[in-house]
């Protein structure tokens, strides 16, 4: 069996992944966040294509880039909605 | 952080460790993998391994997740569905003001819609599969929502005409799986002739089971946005119509 070695393109997308996770966290707006963490999401995708995955790729990508942010955006936008109604009652 | 000092260290210690014991990269142990590289292509006939591994080799398995996703949609559906309120989305008609925005985003559902088809067709010959082009088409279907208004997204919020589809798709599957139980093989065994390899008519069942699960997957997306949207958006309507 012959063993594979980390080729640079491998290691480059794992750098961006382990460069991306944390970037993920430390973003404080959760806007913003959902942004980054589709950026994130992508990182991911493109590690799975360089390790030669194509369909967790896909998965990854439709995932990251679609349900997710649906999910957080839905969930923001309620709770911006509620906060814009509660100054709008104090005014 | 007398307790933080020492928790990390010995986590940090414990972690090196472990990583330490871990296979290089790379290190593939499994014979599986292998087998399965050999005898996929010859035996279903179909050029993606992946798909062949999971609707043949491992179909109960994947019978397994697709139950997980419906058990999932389920659930949502029991804890969001309010019978009495979906009335009340209809009342926002308020469109994207920027035309540049509305085209794209026009292009982009025509442009997903037919990527996730396409995906879903020719799964089983090029990556891709039921599921990735299922909520890739579902996520087409949700952009309407955005370039467009509530009115333009309503066929996709009938949740009346959703829920039997979803069954649909996860029924079928178990049905091909009976068909074979009824013909006297074991459960999910490949039925259908196995067709010529690289083409559409390939893989026997696997194609079937493949649109099955197409079609749960992505009413299962179009249902969880539907209530997801309902109950996000609705909230929101006083203050939208108010200004």
């Amino acid at each position: 069996m012959v063993l594979a070695t980390l080729v640079p393109l491998q290691a480059v997308a794992f750098g961006l992944v382990a460069l991306g996770a944390p970037l993920v966290v430390l973003t404080r707006d959760p806007l913003r966040q959902a942004l980054v963490n589709g950026v994130y999401g992508v990182s991911l995708v493109l590690l799975f294509v360089v390790l030669e995955a194509p369909d967790p790729a896909l998965s990854m990508l439709v995932v990251s880039g679609v349900g997710y942010p649906l999910v957080i955006l839905a969930a923001i936008a309620r709770v911006r909605g509620h906060e814009r109604t509660k100054d709008g009652d104090e005014r | 952080m007398m307790v933080l000092g020492p928790g990390l260290l010995g986590l940090g210690s414990l972690f090196a460790w472990a990583m330490a014991g871990l296979p290089a990269f790379g290190d593939y142990h499994g014979p599986y993998g292998f087998v399965l590289n050999r005898v996929v292509v010859p035996l279903r006939h179909t050029t993606n391994v992946v798909m062949g591994t999971t609707f043949d080799v491992r179909g109960v398995d994947t019978m397994g997740e697709e139950f997980i996703l419906y058990a999932a949609v389920v659930g949502v559906t029991l804890l969001l569905r309010d019978e009495t309120r979906s009335k009340q989305a209809e009342r926002r008609t308020r469109r994207l003001p920027n035309d540049t925005a509305r085209l794209v985003g026009i292009a982009m559902v025509g442009g997903g819609l037919l990527v996730g088809l396409w995906l879903m067709a020719f799964g089983y010959i090029t990556p891709g599969g039921g599921f990735q082009g299922g909520v890739l088409a579902a996520g087409a279907i949700l952009l309407l929502y955005v370039v467009g208004s509530h009115r333009d997204y309503r066929p996709f919020r009938d949740v009346h005409a959703l829920d039997p589809l979803e069954s649909l798709g996860s029924g079928g599957y178990v049905i091909v799986g009976l068909a074979a139980l009824a013909s006297g093989t074991a459960f999910l065994t490949n039925l259908f002739g196995l067709g010529t390899t690289g083409t559409l008519l390939s893989g026997g069942s696997i194609a079937i089971l493949n649109w099955a699960s197409a079609i749960a997957v992505t009413c299962a997306m179009v249902l969880l946005f539907a209530e997801f949207l309902e109950t996000y958006v609705v909230p929101l309507e006083p203050e939208d119509s108010g200004s």
